[in-house]
């Protein structure tokens, strides 16, 4: 690989008579600068996209872990007993994690923004809370709910947020998507690199005949080609990848509200990540068109 | 610098040469002649290693060439120089570049190639045509622009496939002149052609030899010339 690199950096350094010996294409240079534009463009897309649903994914996750609470509102003297049993019940339901009844403090602390200090909760009906802290499968609230009810009536079960269960299993697998198709639009670029060496290099037969007649090598012939399809495929993508940038930019943004839709801009150093797009396009474009050069040379007497 | 011993070559289609043995030494001046199609320019092409023979041993420079891979008979293609018979150009460049060709393949260009350049063209008589592309140029002026590349690396042997192909008697005495020339500063220098007057009149200055490809192999031609 590190050796791959120093003849990829190599590559920038030779003399400019050696390019001017394969003669210049105007319409295909156009065509591999846009389709690696393009590519660019969908690379940052599909980048923004996975690093959002990313981030979705594990914020909704975190709220999730937290997401169950169990109300036990009894007659006075049966508060005690009945949080025992839902204790009790909780232990043995697969999928909770752990289960904790808050203290007078805890419950002191949460009702204070609306009742201010000093509330004699001791001497109020206050339902005790449990906390329930699921486990990565969760449990079936069916049916918690069911056996509470029959030994725990004064039990509910507040599962507010269990409806992101699913959003949270589809943010990781668009996550997942999000680099397939990078990888895919990877792999079209060096396809696309691929046919339009081919190309090049079968429309030049001629002019490889001659260089090889007057004492080219290989590694020349291959060079000229080579160099110029990074060089387009880099411009195309760094093109590419500025508009995306500045597209993601100008994306409206704007608070929690709307969620994925206005979460799609990258956050702080990720702003960075696009920046790997044209140097990787590039690479990719440099192998294809290397290992498309070769064979055709040795194909060749 | 160049020796066949017993050297066969066959294209797919079957055997076209055999039992070829021949050294050519430094300084000599040969013609090779034979009907066309005999493999006149086949042979030559085994001469550059552009053609492996498919038979017997074929020394390049001291060097096998079965010996050799891609690079390295690229290498001693730059001690050959080659006149090709339909004298191949990148026709999008201008005809001093063409010329210079050689040079920039081999990373020895350089600022002071210039005057060597405008001296080797002058020599040759195009320093007037200098700007023009390939396909503008006379049969006559791209025969002369192909030995002026075939020389720009002064190499020490020079290979000449019909050089006198497209041009007039005139023309063609000047490029015999210009190989005369060469073969007088020590390059050794082979001319395929079916020219005969050309070869006679060659004669007449310098004392060549004479091959004939007939029958599938190398002769040496006997007095009838
Ligand atoms: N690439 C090839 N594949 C198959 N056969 C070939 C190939 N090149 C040449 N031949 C055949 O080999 C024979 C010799 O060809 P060559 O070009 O060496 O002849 P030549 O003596 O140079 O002829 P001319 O005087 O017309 O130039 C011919 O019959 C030709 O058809
Ligand atoms: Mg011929």
């Amino acid at each position: 690989m590190s050796a791959l690199l120093i003849r990829f950096g190599g590559l920038f350094t030779r003399d400019a008579a050696a390019d001017r010996v394969v003669p210049p294409e105007g319409f295909t240079v156009r065509l591999t600068v846009f389709t690696a534009a393009a590519m660019a463009f969908l690379t940052v897309f599909a980048l923004a996209l996975s690093l959002a649903a990313g981030r979705l994914a594990t914020t909704w996750g975190q709220e999730l872990a937290l997401a169950s609470t169990l109300r036990i509102s009894a007659p006075a003297g049966q508060q005690e007993a009945q949080t025992e049993a839902a204790l009790r019940v909780l232990s043995q339901t697969p999928g909770v994690a752990s289960a904790r009844a808050l203290t007078d403090e805890e419950q002191k602390a949460l009702l204070e923004p609306w009742f201010g200090p000093g509330l004699p909760i001791e001497s109020l009906p206050v339902p005790r809370l449990i906390e329930i802290v699921e486990t990565e499968d969760g449990f079936d609230g069916e049916g918690l709910r069911l056996r509470l009810q029959a030994e725990v009536p004064g039990a509910v079960l507040d599962e507010h947020t269990r409806w992101r269960r699913p959003l949270v299993a589809a943010a990781s697998r668009l996550r997942l998507l999000g680099w397939v198709s990078i990888a895919l639009i990877g792999a079209a670029t060096g396809a696309m690199v691929t046919l339009a060496a081919n190309a090049a290099l079968a429309a030049n037969r001629k002019v490889i005949e001659v260089l090889r007649l007057v004492g080219a090598t290989d590694g020349y012939i291959a060079g000229a080609f080579v160099r110029r399809f990074t060089l387009r495929t880099f411009t195309g993508a760094a093109a590419g990848m500025l508009a995306g940038m500045l597209a993601i930019l100008f994306m409206p943004g704007g608070g929690e509200a709307g969620g994925f839709l206005t979460g799609l801009r990258f956050q702080s150093w990720h702003w960075l990540l696009p920046l790997l797009v044209p140097p990787l396009a590039a690479l990719v474009a440099y192998a294809a068109t290397r290992i498309a050069a070769r064979r055709v040379l040795e194909s060749l007497t | 610098m160049i020796e066949l011993d017993n050297v066969a070559y066959s294209y797919s289609g079957g055997a076209l040469l055999a039992g070829m043995s021949l050294q050519l030494a430094p300084g000599s001046f040969h013609f090779l002649t034979g009907p066309s199609g005999a493999g006149k320019t086949t042979f030559l092409k085994l001469c550059y290693g552009a053609l492996r023979p498919t038979g017997g041993a074929l020394r390049l420079f001291g060097s096998d060439i079965a010996a050799m891979d891609r690079d390295a008979v690229a290498l001693m293609r730059r001690r050959v120089g080659v006149v090709h018979q339909d004298c191949q150009f990148l026709d999008h460049l201008p005809v001093a570049d063409n010329i210079a060709l050689p040079l920039t393949v081999s990373g020895q260009a350089s600022p002071d190639q210039g005057a060597n350049l405008r001296e080797l063209m002058t020599w040759v008589g195009l320093s007037d045509r200098a700007g023009a592309l390939p396909p503008e140029l006379s049969g006559g002026e791209r025969q002369r622009a192909a030995l002026a590349r075939a020389l720009i690396l002064s190499p020490e042997v020079i290979l000449a496939d019909e050089p006198t192909g497209n041009v007039d008697w005139e023309m063609s005495q000047r490029l015999l002149r210009l190989l005369i020339e060469l073969n007088r500063m020590g390059k050794t220098v082979l001319i395929a052609t079916h020219d005969m007057a050309l070869i006679r009149a060659a004669k007449a200055q310098v004392s060549a030899r004479v091959l004939r490809i007939a029958g599938g192999t190398l002769q040496t031609a006997g007095a009838e010339l």
